[in-house]
């Protein structure tokens, strides 16, 4: 019997939890994967974010009120997003919420701030996300489509029709896949080759050999680091003398270290941030780039990235929200729908009723990577 | 017997008053998946504690049940339960063929085979876009309903996952004092002597494996229908290992302890997040002083160790 005792008061102890309340400032949660395999999306925009709410702070908040940032790490996982998602909305009952960092945990998270009435800026890039609109859902990263589409057109007007695409099997590669092979009829292209690679396979020669032994004209490899930086030392060490594209997953410093050599003449489209110095004044982001490139340099002795980026868009995006009509959630949402030519680090925001993701092709510039730097293609 | 009966009501006790504690907050959510982790470990234990068999695949098995059921009715508009039924007799009768031939493994090479299955598992949910929607997961399955009540909330959910909940622990109980418990705790502790006793080792020994398939399977169903949404990161071989640490740190071949283990490995991180970035660090002590200190278990330990703490001091509560 004592046993049995015992047993129940473990049980209660075990869940009595303690939550923290703090004063009476605006509160904005954030969901991302800060560890797990996407960390290197969730990292980056988990330091901005802060990052931006301390400058924010700093600046004597929104209104004079401050700004509460409450974090949490998804580690990637969708059950652990929707669990953490409950956690801001019922218990921190926050205001808006900003992430998570992947498509699939934006996903499964959909329904439930739909239901609580919770504005969410995700920085997933997966076009699903605002395709249907949903009232409160909004997303910072650019789609995917509009990647897609700034190759395609690159490669029309070098007169090249046939191309392989060599993506790899996981959210961001599957999502490519998909635009890559929708919109081929566009630009009168045909996919010649469609491989996959798995995200920690080693070695991808023997797709690169079916892909040298085909009509291809070109290569376009869909993935982030470190795969691609694979591919590009692979088909050097093939001789494989096709163009090489990437996408924008890799469209940070880290990728030309990987790479090495290879990584050189490889095409990818970016988000404008890694050529912030070389974009002409009149762009209306450059001041907004320059800025941020900076305070990451200086908090983070590290080089600020467009994933970085998208949650910098996302925080400053509700600030000037919050800022118009308060922090009501129903109010956010309305006013982040009011967003005319909002210059952010991902492109210029521009979100309606009928579009929650707010960005044009112009968000992407071409860049072809050259003496171990980035040069605009034109 | 009689004791038996106490512990059981004293848990149904407990989870009928857990709704009144936290009404409509966040930790209803988490009890939710507390409900779906004891099923799988309970499922598991079955299988681990009992016949003493390992298996590292469990959250395949969990994955399949998630993902039948919800392709079944996203895609095809089935029936919520009659899916859920399927999806369980389907994968309990996959692990009934593949029962045979793994399960003549022994020791690393078992854990090895149900490991690969796992995987295998896993990769196809990544690699059947068409079917799964991929790793960017699988949306739009609708809630579990009864007539005109939709199991829409966590108050809800919370009912419905640990109705089944409850009934998987009684079942499990009585199977453990029933002949065919005995005998595989026989298994467990040689499978020679079990043999010469008269026990059909080999076919008991799938047949507990498919059994411990269907339960996880319904549990996956379950998850399905709570999340209305279903992602490959969630079945991966991380999450079969996490099983394996809910039973063996709530106490093998004991049904409440992995009651408590999966309680315990579930609550954990969300009382550890105050601590920020060393909450990691933070429950792998914990895990690594709970296997040093308590070999048998929270469920052998914490008796133990509380009876070490009170009768120096009677208001001590561990």
């Amino acid at each position: 019997m004592k046993r049995i005792a015992l047993f129940s008061v473990t049980l209660l102890l075990l869940t009595g939890v303690i939550p923290a309340f703090a004063a009476q400032p605006i509160k904005i949660g954030a969901l991302f994967a800060i560890t797990g395999p996407a960390s290197f999306l969730g990292e980056p925009e988990r330091n901005t974010a802060q990052m931006v709410v301390d400058e924010i702070n700093k600046k004597g908040g929104i209104k004079g009120r401050k700004v509460e940032f409450i974090a949490y790490d998804t580690q990637g996982d969708a059950t652990k997003a929707k669990q953490l998602v409950n956690k801001l909305i019922k218990n921190d009952k926050v205001s808006a919420i900003v992430g998570p960092s992947t498509t699939g945990e934006t996903m499964a998270i959909l329904d439930d701030v739909e239901k609580a009435g919770i504005p969410l800026i995700s920085c997933a890039a997966g076009s699903k996300i605002t395709d249907p609109v949903k009232k409160f859902v909004f997303k910072t990263a650019q789609n995917d489509s509009l990647a897609v589409a700034k190759i395609y057109e690159y490669l029309k007007k070098k007169n090249m029709t046939r191309v392989a695409i060599l993506t790899v099997s996981d959210g961001f590669g599957s999502s490519g896949r998909e635009q890559l092979k929708a919109q081929v009829a566009n630009y009168g292209i045909q996919i010649v080759v469609d491989d996959t690679y798995a995200p920690k396979d080693t070695d991808m020669t023997s797709q690169l050999t079916k892909i040298r032994g085909s009509q291809a004209q070109a290569v376009i490899c869909w993935g982030t680091n470190p795969g691609p930086a694979v591919i590009a030392k692979n088909a050097k060490q093939l001789g494989l003398k096709l163009p090489l594209f990437m996408s924008h997953g890799v469209s940070s410093k880290k990728f030309i270290e990987l790479a090495g050599d290879a990584a050189e003449g490889i095409i990818l489209p970016s988000g404008k941030v890694l050529v912030a110095d070389l974009l002409s004044k009149n762009d209306k982001q450059k001041q907004s780039l320059i800025s941020f490139v900076k305070d990451y340099q200086s908090h983070f002795k590290a080089e600020g990235d467009h994933f970085g980026g998208h949650a910098w868009d996302a925080v400053m995006l509700l600030k000037h929200a919050i800022g118009r009509r308060g922090e009501a959630p129903a109010a956010i949402a309305a006013e982040l729908e009011k967003t005319r030519n909002f210059a952010g680090i991902g492109g210029t925001f521009t979100f309606s009723p009928q579009d929650h993701a707010g960005l044009t092709k112009d968000a992407f510039v071409l860049v072809e990577i050259k003496n171990k730097d980035w040069v605009l293609v034109k | 017997m009689k004791r038996e009966l106490v512990k059981y009501l004293l848990l149904v006790a407990a989870a009928v008053s857990m709704p009144y504690f936290f009404s409509d907050g966040y930790m209803m959510n988490v009890l939710v998946f507390v409900g779906i982790n004891t099923m799988l470990a309970v499922a598991l234990n079955l299988l681990l504690g009992f016949a003493g068999q390992i298996s590292l695949g469990h959250a395949g098995f969990f994955g399949l049940g998630a993902y039948i059921s919800g392709v079944l009715t996203a895609t095809h508009q089935v029936n919520p339960w009659l899916a859920m039924l399927i999806a369980a007799i389907a994968v309990s009768f996959l692990a009934f063929l593949i029962g045979f031939p793994i399960l003549k493994l022994k020791g690393h090479y078992l854990a090895m085979a149900t490991l690969g299955l796992g995987i295998i598992i896993y990769i196809v949910f990544n690699e059947a876009v068409d079917i799964t929607g991929g790793p960017s997961g699988l949306s739009g399955i609708p809630n579990l309903a009864l007539g005109s009540l939709v199991f829409d909330n966590d108050v809800k959910n919370y009912c419905l996952v640990w109705t089944f909940t409850i009934v998987t622990i009684l079942l499990a109980v009585n199977l453990a004092h029933s002949r065919i418990g005995r005998a595989l705790r026989a298994i467990h502790d040689s499978e020679v002597a079990a043999r010469v006793m008269g026990v059909n080792v080999r076919l008991l020994k799938v047949q507990i494996f498919a059994l411990s398939a269907f339960i996880s399977a319904v549990a996956g169903s379950l998850y399905a229908h709570v999340m209305t949404f279903a992602a490959p990161a969630s079945f991966g071989f991380h999450f079969s290992v996490e099983l394996v640490t809910m039973v063996i740190i709530g106490g093998l071949g004991s049904i409440y302890g992995s009651l408590f283990g999966a309680t315990l490995l579930t609550l954990l991180p969300e009382l550890l997040r105050t601590f920020q970035d060393y909450d990691i660090i933070i429950y792998g002590l914990i895990l690594i002083l709970v296997t040093m200190f308590m070999p048998g278990g929270l469920v052998q330990g914490i008796p133990s160790l509380l009876g070490a703490l009170l009768p120096k001091k009677k208001e001590g509560r561990g």
